[in-house]
């Protein structure tokens, strides 16, 4: 306790300019998922959230902030609990860590309603960036369909002429799929839904195999990825035909789960770990001084959107009754953002650069992602034109 | 004598306590104890409609999620065609009247269990608990491919249902709505048990032929019992939808299925309000447990080892030892 | 053809599988009469103990003993504990205690291994592919699982026909109290049972390893269809569970690899992908329902 004292006092005579921190922290509450096979990428994202506050010394932006984490098991009901909770009980106002579609749908509709913020560092459903927008709900990651319309530039880029696409049948699922089409220029040869619960796609390799596309496009994030990966390689088809993939479907712990399966894999990103900015050195350094496991984009978007509240927080001295202000602040998007370039469309929704990676051998000999060229440049979302703001 | 005049007592101290409860919360600082206290009388619903099944008329139904989605979609779908004006199927327009909309969900809840009821009491024992599971996962891919209503992101309800007189904004109207939704349903269901029709359905339990002897179709009761069961989770389900203003395709998984099961073994299976008491112990565990730890279900699931292994009965019984005792 | 002969080999793969978790599960369930939730769970922990193993030692079979081990390890642990406990009560009793086994095992699991997922890759041996026919080329791995699943059925067989323990697994789910009455230390019995379909459910966890991501949750992905095989089998008969694996495995692959093509003919390209995803994911569930409506104790029932 005291010791907190002393930190909290020494803070207090460092921030000269701004002597109104004597008040409380601001809380933060961060609803995402830790448990389950999806459990790692709420892990990362509160991680990555962690660090920019550590680095701070238990402050966002000279503020200092308390960061509430609880675990959503996946339930649209229990996010909605705890955003409640938090809410009425604990007074909080500012929101973040949803990783899923579904549990956004059911809890940002109450935070913002609620007149709290939600900042999302993850999920981003179509209907909250076009007719459902609202003043208080920013997304610092993507808007969903982005992932795989990058993945269909990349497509185009790469000259293929036939693709070969699969999804699990679900919403997202079903979102990528459309989402590839309507940037890949050439012809769809085949499109198959695989399942959610599904773990063996023998039969969808056979059919590959049979078709002969040029390009194959998958997306199957998590557990669904490794599985599908390792069988592509097992299929034989790894040398045949090369596969175009948005994030999700390779991020830093499935690559790390199928090593050499990846290999030649043409994947489109927002963010990588080489790339050379300040801000993204230090996070790197940062993350791998702190935690012995692969950097994920989950952490750089947890990480990027703790930076994004550190400078609406800092413009504002930390004061969240004036909603007004605090939302004008984190319009500005005055933070160095891990991936480069980076602002907010008029559905405050990112508008970024799409970035085309491929899964190479790295110096320890071990298959790792590098940064080859550009895919779309300032790039926003379809559905900006519906958001009445 | 005593013993029913102690009955009295308690239920109308809970009775109390269930009226005062918002107040309470506030005063406490606590006003999320309302929206838990919400989802406890939802929960307890639904599970005390499986228990009427499960418990009193031995069928073991690891389905019942399914009435419980059915009914959350029947809300949902209504208020989605509102919003946008359209109608249904062409010629039902779409409503968000609370009094419209409840008896809509349980009426066609009521009927789809008819329906999954029919085919699936032909089979008993661990057939029935498979082949009701069966149903619930056609029904829950069935809801996942409809994209037309938000397949599996589910389908966001964005204003609750309306009562005319009432703002069903606030969260406490909820909580008072779902109280007097459970204190109705709790008062029919125990009628129900306690009557002629309940007495049969807990004599097939325990021997079908002894029935059939004096001239009772077990089927056709069984039937009944299955949709008035089937009801009373659709209830719930448009409760839900209008609580949490959301419903999706998570509502009817296995899991929740299975939850519903554990709620009433947990309370104590054929009883009226162990299910209750089931789902409260349940839902406050589960959010108690994770606001303190991740690792909440380490927690939970030795609690439920605890319950299973040494008590007889769930929580009710042990409740009942323990406060017997003294008494 | 060949496309068709490759997916009717994959069909016998993914039946293998099933049959290696439900011969296990039909045991426990018409011998012991026990509903086991968990039986997921040792799946789960066999694929993590010899996944884990056999990366640390960069030995894929070294993995194998580990996988047995842990899995019957576990299985003797929740049997002596918790199942023990629970022969004479409510099948209810049983789902619930059962539920929270799978609670804490995946709670565990997460506590020793965190929560990204494990990876193994196949034995040097089996990492290629088979010419079986001109132009049909198959994963050794994969043959190898159909192979070591329909040894283990073979052997299931011998056991079950010719031993002493397998007169009396046979007896015990035919009539369970006549073989209490007969005076047969019921519970050494019932401890065999669970041992042995803990083994088989370690190894098809430790078999999948290679396949499959090694994660928490993968248990129950696979428990519910185990249990709709155990049931279209007949509860209590190996020889069903064998059949229904194998016919659920060669279905359920044909309807994901041939549904959406057939409804391709009749109607548009997307609806018709859509509708025959969300069919051939019903399509297990379907069989399951129709089997019980013509034949209500399954396929094979024991006690026929």
């Amino acid at each position: 306790m005291s010791m907190k004292n002393i930190i909290l006092a020494g803070a207090l005579a460092a921030a000269v300019a701004t002597p109104v921190l004597a008040q409380e922290p601001v809380k933060i509450g961060m609803i995402t998922t830790l448990s389950g096979p999806a459990g790692y990428l709420g892990q990362d994202i509160r991680d990555g959230f962690q660090l920019a506050i550590d680095a701070e010394e238990g402050k966002l932006g000279g503020v200092p902030v308390e960061l509430l984490v609880e675990d959503d098991n996946l339930k649209p009901g229990n996010g909605r609990q705890i955003a409640d909770r938090f809410l009425n009980n604990e007074g909080v106002k500012l929101f973040t860590g949803i990783v899923f579609s579904n549990v956004a749908g059911a809890t940002v509709p109450d935070i913002v309603d609620a007149g709290a913020f939600y900042i999302s560092p993850n999920a981003a459903p179509s209907n909250f960036a076009g007719k459902e927008c609202h003043e208080n709900y920013f997304v610092v990651s993507w808007q969903n369909d982005s992932l795989h319309e990058s993945a269909g530039q990349n497509a185009t880029n790469l000259g293929f002429e036939t693709a070969f696409v699969l999804a699990p049948n679900y919403q997202a699922g079903k979102d990528a799929i459309s989402g590839f089409k309507r940037f890949f220029k050439g012809e769809i040869v085949g499109e198959v839904y695989t399942r959610l619960d599904q773990t063996d796609f023998a039969a969808e390799m056979a059919q590959i195999r049979d078709v002969a596309p040029d390009v194959v496009f998958q997306f199957h994030p998590g557990g669904l990825g490794i599985a599908f990966l390792r069988q592509y390689q097992q299929a034989g088809l790894l040398d045949m035909v090369p596969m175009v993939v948005a994030e999700p479907s390779m991020d830093a712990v499935i690559l790390n789960a199928v090593g050499d399966a990846a290999r030649g894999v043409n994947v489109s990103s927002h963010w990588n770990t080489d790339f050379e900015n300040s801000a993204n050195e230090a996070f790197v350094e940062a993350w791998k001084e702190a935690y012995d496991r692969p950097i994920t984009y989950y952490a750089s978007q947890g990480y990027d959107a703790a930076r994004a509240i550190a400078s609406a927080l800092k413009a504002t001295d930390g004061t969240l009754a004036d909603a007004d202000a605090f939302r004008d602040a984190m319009r500005q998007a005055a933070f160095e953002s891990v991936r480069g370039e980076f602002s907010f469309g008029p559905n405050q929704h990112p508008v970024q650069n799409w970035f085309a990676l491929k899964v190479v051998d790295g110096e320890d000999g071990k298959p790792t992602l590098e940064t080859v060229g550009t895919v779309l440049e300032n790039h926003g979302d379809a559905y900006a034109a519906e958001c009445q703001l | 004598m005593t013993q029913s005049s102690s009955k009295f007592l308690i239920s109308v101290c809970v009775m109390v306590a269930l009226v005062a409860l918002p107040f309470f919360a506030d005063m406490l600082g606590q006003p999320a104890l309302t929206s838990l206290a919400t989802r406890v009388l939802i929960y307890g619903i639904a599970a005390a409609s499986l228990n009427f099944v499960l418990g009193f008329g031995g069928m073991v139904s690891f389905g019942h999620a399914a009435f419980f989605g059915v009914g959350g979609y029947v809300v949902g779908i209504l208020y989605q065609h509102y919003a946008s004006g359209e109608p249904l199927f062409g010629f039902l327009p779409g409503t968000n009247q609370l009094l419209v909309t409840l008896p809509a969900a349980v009426l066609i809840s009521g009927a789809v269990a008819a329906v999954i009821g029919a085919l699936s009491l032909r089979t008993s024992g661990v057939q029935f608990i498979m082949i009701t599971l069966a149903f619930a996962q056609m029904l829950f891919f069935f809801f996942v491919s409809l994209k037309a209503y938000g397949g599996d992101d589910g389908l966001i309800i964005r204003r609750a249902n309306e009562v005319p007189g009432l703002n069903m904004r606030d969260k406490q109207t909820i909580y008072y709505v779902c109280l007097v939704a459970a204190i109705v349903f709790f008062a029919l269901l125990s009628k129900l048990v306690n009557s002629r029709f309940g007495y049969v359905i807990a004599g097939l339990r325990q021997s079908e032929q002894r029935m059939a002897a004096i001239g009772l179709s077990a089927y056709r009761y069984k039937l009944v019992a299955f949709v008035i069961s089937g009801m009373g989770a659709g209830l719930a389900g448009a409760l839900m939808a209008n609580f949490m203003r959301f419903a999706s395709p998570d509502m009817l998984h296995w899991t929740k299925s299975g939850e519903l099961m554990v709620m009433v073994i947990l309370g104590g299976v054929g009883t009226v309000f162990g299910p209750l008491i089931g789902a409260g112990t349940f839902i406050v565990l589960e959010s108690l447990l994770a606001s303190w730890t991740e690792n909440w279900q380490l927690g939970l699931g030795l609690i439920l080892l605890f319950v299973v292994l040494y008590t007889q009965g769930g929580v009710q019984a042990l409740l009942e030892r323990v406060f017997g005792r003294r008494s | 053809m060949t496309l068709f002969l490759e997916q009717v080999l994959n069909g016998l793969q993914l039946g293998v599988m099933l049959f290696l978790m439900a011969a296990g599960l039909t045991l426990i369930f018409g011998i012991m009469g026990i509903i086991n939730l968990a039986h997921g769970s040792i799946y789960m922990i066999g694929a993590y103990a010899g996944t884990y193993v056999a990366m640390e030692t960069g030995v894929y079979y070294a993995g194998i003993p580990a996988a047995l081990a842990a899995a019957a390890l576990t299985g003797s642990a929740m049997e002596f504990l918790v199942v023990r406990r629970l022969y004479k009560r409510d099948h209810l009793d049983q789902v619930l205690a059962t539920f929270a086994l799978i609670l804490i095992s995946n709670q565990a699991i997460t506590l020793l291994f965190g929560r990204q997922p494990l990876f193994i890759g196949m034995p040097e041996a089996l990492n290629s592919s088979v010419e079986l026919l001109p132009g049909l080329f198959y994963s050794s791995y994969r043959l190898a699982i159909i192979a070591m699943g329909l040894l283990v059925a073979l052997g299931l067989y011998l056991v079950i026909n010719r031993t002493r323990i397998g007169m009396l697994v046979r007896a015990g789910s035919t009539n369970r109290d006549m073989v209490r009455a007969l005076g047969v230390d019921i519970r050494l019995l019932y401890t065999i049972v669970f041992g042995l379909g803990a083994l088989l459910a370690g190894l098809a966890g430790f078999m999948a390893g290679p396949i499959l991501a090694v994660q928490v949750g993968m248990g129950e992905q696979i428990l519910i269809t185990t249990f709709v095989v155990v049931v279209i089998g007949g509860v209590g008969s190996i020889r069903g569970a064998f059949f229904a694996s194998l016919i659920i495995g060669v279905f359920d692959t044909m309807l994901r690899a041939y549904l959406p093509g057939l409804l391709r003919q009749v109607m548009a390209g997307s609806e018709a992908d859509a509708l025959g995803a969300g069919l051939s994911s019903m399509g297990i569930y379907l069989l399951m329902a129709l089997v019980l409506l013509i034949r209500p104790k399954g396929l094979f029932p024991a006690h026929s």
